[in-house]
């Protein structure tokens, strides 16, 4: 299922990841199968606040394991669509389904992880409790501790274990929650704009750190961000949004590891630029 | 950063030592002024007896067991009075909390009772049950009910919404939710609560104990007033003194012990 479907992707892509195979392979060994990403199909997809059609009609493949990265001006609906993906709000009208193969009890809510702007910490636990809670119902389970500190140690972070998020920075906070997203070993996960409040350095080794972990992963990656340049340097695809619906679809083919500010990836950017800019002088 | 730790270091190993010292020396030193002053003539003894008749009264007091039947019968009265009166207003307070129905049902009433001063209703009180301990208790409980209960249902109507979202999504159960989310977030109102509700039990009892006793620190300062003896009047407000300052420091250790996540409580 994972090889028919990476075929979907581009080449590029393909040749890329074949570059890091040997780390790949390593991790993926040790993993159950069924935690490989998971295939996104979104159709006719609406969404209203009262008189307020924020998503109208809103279709969207998404192949398993790919990186989606969703772009568009600030109350376009971004949020709105990460939401419904994660089930934290109701459809309007349309349909959101995970994968063609799969039976919607396949899918356990462990599969579907979200991470916000706010790290959303507990700041009453220690580190590793909070990434603890990430397991959901496995909470309570002998090898609780165990996956949570090697979750910790995948984002770089088991040193601070026993420490109280009050005393992390923003980045590392940030680290924390997403060791949580990732301990349930997630199929899917949404991400919204995880980085928007951190500074232009963390920013940018979180970024390395989130394309580090998909791929050692290979859960589907959807991430919302207002950063365009963020968004070609991670994704697989861009998607704006304009007036409820995905207006363009851009595939960035840039090979990994991306190297930033190069020039094919700065002419995406600034051809997604300006994509939004003229939606915005329309309106 | 070794700089830093060469400076804090060293300060944070002698100030809890002095801390503990520290504090004290205001309240020592005023009784020395007060000592010197009524020794010297100052101060007229009928006005304010010297520290050490005080200390002299408070011994003889010890040994005749007056003192500490009297301090054990106020210290009972106000342990079960905070009891009672606390676990009905939490328990009001966690239900008007997390749920709406409650809420609306009893919230009014309660904001209501809240504004009568609770004092008033003394008269009240000794004509339903006379000077009976129940009276003293109703009076406690009554009083510390209102701190507990506003502050426990604002800690929990401020948790932040955020983690609680992030606990569904994680799956928590709702018993689980309360317990790792809801009430740890409220736990620091709780505290302000108790520490409010603390100084209020104190201040109920004296005013009752006065009023309507037969025994206890209050009764034990009006006796002496009929019989003139200022020293063991002065020494009961003294004691009443040191038992707050004890239950306001029983709280603290409580609130450290419970409360070391927050950044108020670590280490500065
Ligand atoms: N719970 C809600 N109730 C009412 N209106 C809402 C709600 N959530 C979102 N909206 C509205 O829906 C629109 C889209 O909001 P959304 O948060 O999805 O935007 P966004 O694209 O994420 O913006 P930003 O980039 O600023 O985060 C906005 O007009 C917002 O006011
Ligand atoms: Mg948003």
């Amino acid at each position: 299922m994972q090889t028919a479907l990476r075929t979907s992707l581009p080449e590029t892509e393909l040749a890329s990841r074949a570059n890091f195979a040997p780390h790949a392979r390593v991790v993926r060994e040790e993993r159950p199968a069924q935690t490989t990403g998971l295939p996104l199909s979104i159709r006719g997809l609406r969404k209203s606040f009262g008189d307020n059609e924020v998503l109208r009609g809103v279709d969207l493949h998404i192949p398993a394991g790919q990186f989606v990265a969703i772009v568009g001006k600030s109350g376009c609906g971004k949020s709105t669509l990460l939401r419904l993906i994660a089930g934290l709000d109701k459809i309007d009208a349309g349909s959101i389904s995970f994968g063609q193969d799969f039976e919607p009890r396949d899918i356990q809510p462990e599969d579907i992880r979200v991470m916000f702007q706010e790290p959303r910490l507990l700041p009453w636990a220690r580190v590793l409790a909070n990434v603890e809670v990430g397991l959901g119902r496995d909470r309570a389970s002998g090898d609780a501790h165990a996956r949570a500190e090697k979750a910790l140690t995948e984002v770089g972070l088991a040193d601070k274990r026993d420490q109280w998020p009050s005393v992390l920075s923003g980045g590392q906070k940030q680290r924390v929650a997403l060791g949580r997203a990732l301990v349930s070993r997630p199929r899917v996960l949404a991400f919204d704009e995880p980085l928007g409040a951190l500074d232009a350095l963390t920013r940018i080794s979180m970024q390395r750190l989130l394309e580090r972990v998909w791929r050692d992963q290979g859960f589907t990656a959807i991430l919302v961000t207002h950063d365009v340049s963020e968004a070609v340097a991670l994704a697989d695809r861009v998607l704006v949004i304009e007036e409820g619906r995905i207006a363009h679809d851009v595939v960035v083919n840039a090979g990994r590891p991306r190297q930033r500010g190069s020039a094919e990836l700065a002419g995406l950017e600034g051809s997604i630029l300006s994509h939004l800019l003229s939606a915005d002088d329309r309106t | 950063m070794s700089l830093i730790d060469s400076i804090s270091l060293p300060r944070s190993l002698r100030l809890p030592r002095v801390d503990g010292l520290i504090q004290w020396i205001v309240p020592l030193a005023i009784i020395a002024i007060w000592q010197v002053a009524s020794v010297a003539g100052f101060v007229p003894t009928r006005v304010l007896p010297a520290p050490s008749d005080v200390a002299l009264a408070g011994w003889k007091l010890l040994l005749s067991g007056e003192l500490v039947r009297n301090i054990w019968v106020s210290f009972w009265r106000a342990s079960i009075g905070f009891l009672i009166g606390g676990s009905i207003g939490f328990a009001f307070g966690l239900a008007n909390g997390l749920s709406q129905l409650s809420a609306k049902l009893t919230d009014t009433t309660l904001q209501m009772v809240r504004n009568v001063p609770h004092l008033a209703l003394i008269p009240l009180v000794i004509l339903w049950f006379g000077i009976d301990e129940s009276a003293k208790l109703f009076l406690v409980a009554l009083g510390v009910f209102f701190p507990i209960y506003l502050n426990t249902l604002h800690g929990i109507r401020t948790v932040d919404p955020q983690l609680i979202e992030m606990g569904r999504i994680y799956g928590m159960t709702d018993g689980e939710l309360f317990r790792r989310v809801i009430f740890p977030g409220a736990l620091p109102s709780i505290f302000v609560g108790i520490r409010f509700a603390l100084g209020i039990m104190w201040l109920t009892l004296i005013v009752a104990e006065t009023i309507a006793a037969s025994s206890g620190l209050g009764y034990m300062a009006m006796q002496a007033r009929e019989f003139m003896l200022i020293d063991v009047v002065v020494l009961s407000i003294l004691i009443y003194a040191l038992l707050g300052k004890l239950a306001d420091s029983a709280s603290r250790v409580l609130e450290r012990a419970t409360l070391a996540w927050h950044p108020a409580f670590q280490k500065r």
